[in-house]
């Protein structure tokens, strides 16, 4: 059996466990905590050490989701989590741009541990509040290459289009790489 | 859909480069206690400012600009009746009180004024309404935001900040690809000229810092600045080895299982596991 694995990171409440449990199989295996710190409660528990979720490709490949954990405290996760991933996922949280510039550092931190394809996803794009794509792209400073997708993380179909772009783009990259054998993506 | 939020958390800098990016038209409106400044923009470039809901008369910001005296104001008050701005800047042209860049200097400077007020408030609710434009009776202007973002920037940013922002100076610049963005047409000082000078994907930030003789602190705050004017952006350095995923096949569950890493092996098997993986999320 071979296992891959692909990180959905983001922020702190951008909803990495919601868009991993919409298209997992199992029951997302989860290390939720109550949530201690006032400033942090807009929802009652959150990731601390990762979530985990899994979609059997065949008999012999399984694909596992890992969520990382959006508070910084818990950054030390995140090195860990991102060893030996296809690519990777940014969740922002279109209708919290106090969260954007976070967005940012966190997407800058993972192209440093590992130069793999990775797309940005922007959920609760069915928040009144949530902001344009065309915007959210500008203040994130993506430059046009880079995959923005529109997300609502609980629907499945939603998922499946970013995790779908995510290959896509793990594709293209194989294509730009000359090399025929020891392919290094990044 | 909703470009709202407070300045505490998106900054004025950043929403005025977000207005010339993507080349808005519209007012922002900024508001914090008792205060309100609504700034306009036509096709991303400044057109027009006022501090609340009223805006200052052609007469008064002619007279704070030192181009009429008080005197000329009453009588120019008294005798222009209801009047628009643009029919009184003719009516001042035509008597030679005034001449036309006058005017548009004055209106440029007190329109300035309004974002520079602006970039001192740390906090406040911002929508940008895209439907409300100025009064039609008032004097528009064009003013580039780039050297506006470049000021404001160099005014707002604090060391903690700016770590944030750049938090790797082992990352390299190179230009953004910006269709008739002219380096020339920007005011930057020698420092930020010799920065400039420097900028190629070969360089690191650390390495530009050491050849200009800046710290941590001066590189970063240079750095920013053109991140923000949207002049270039981070990439990893050219001719650097790209950093590999250690394979831990050795690891337990989820980890006992022999785990692929895209860094290495046959390409060929590698892109036919992708297309199974695609395969399947389209299925499922």
């Amino acid at each position: 059996m071979q296992t891959v694995k692909m990180v959905v990171t983001g922020p702190f409440n951008a909803g990495k466990t919601e868009f991993i449990r919409s298209v997992s199989e199992i029951e997302v295996v989860s290390t939720e905590r109550k949530i201690s710190s006032e400033s942090e409660r807009v929802k009652d528990q959150t990731t601390v050490a990762m979530d985990f979720g899994r979609i059997s490709i065949d008999e012999n490949l399984v694909l596992y989701l890992f969520g990382t954990p959006g508070q910084r405290r818990f950054d030390f996760m995140w090195e860990i989590l991102s060893e030996g991933m296809l690519g990777f996922i940014v969740m922002v949280d279109s209708s919290r741009p106090e969260t954007f510039r976070e967005a940012r550092n966190i997407l800058e931190t993972f192209r440093a541990y590992a130069p793999t394809p990775y797309v940005v996803a922007a959920n609760k794009q069915d928040n009144k509040d949530a902001w344009e794509i065309d915007d959210i792209r500008i203040a994130l400073r993506l430059s046009p290459r880079v995959k923005l997708l529109p997300c609502v993380a609980r629907d499945k179909e939603a998922v499946k289009k970013v995790l779908l772009e995510l290959l896509y783009s793990i594709l293209e990259e194989m294509e730009i790489t000359p090399s025929e054998e020891g392919y290094t993506s990044g | 859909m909703a470009l709202k939020g407070n300045l505490r958390d998106f900054s004025v800098t950043q929403l005025l480069n977000l207005v010339n990016v993507a080349r808005k038209t519209g007012t922002l409106v900024v508001e914090r206690s008792q205060e309100q400044i609504l700034v306009s923009f036509r096709e991303g470039k400044l057109s027009f400012a006022r501090n609340g809901a009223e805006a200052a008369g052609l007469t008064m910001v002619l007279y704070h600009a030192k181009k009429l005296n008080a005197a000329q104001v009453r009588a120019i008050n008294e005798r222009s009746g209801g009047m628009s701005d643009k029919e009184l800047g003719l009516l001042l042209i035509n008597s030679n009180l005034v001449s036309q860049q006058e005017i548009l200097a004055s209106l440029q400077t007190y329109y300035l004024g309004m974002v520079n007020r602006l970039f001192t408030w740390s906090e406040g609710l911002f929508h940008f309404d895209n439907d409300l434009l100025p009064p039609m009776d008032k004097i528009t202007v064009r003013i580039n935001l780039e050297n506006l973002i470049i000021e404001g920037t160099r005014k707002m940013r604090e060391w903690e900040q700016l770590q944030g922002e750049i938090p790797s100076l082992e990352m390299a610049l190179k230009f953004s690809d910006r269709p008739g963005v002219n380096l020339r047409n920007l005011n930057l000082n020698a420092d930020e000229w010799k920065v400039i000078s420097f900028i190629n994907p070969k360089n690191t930030i650390r390495q530009i810092a050491k050849a200009t003789n800046k710290n941590d602190l001066e590189i970063r705050r240079i750095v920013f600045s053109f991140i923000q004017a949207g002049l270039v952006e981070m990439v990893r350095p050219e001719g650097v080895p790209v950093p590999q995923p250690v394979e831990q096949p050795e690891q337990p569950a989820p980890q006992t299982l022999p785990r692929i890493n895209p860094a290495q092996g046959n390409k060929t098997e590698f892109k036919s596991l992708i297309d199974r993986i695609i395969s399947k999320i389209r299925s499922i």
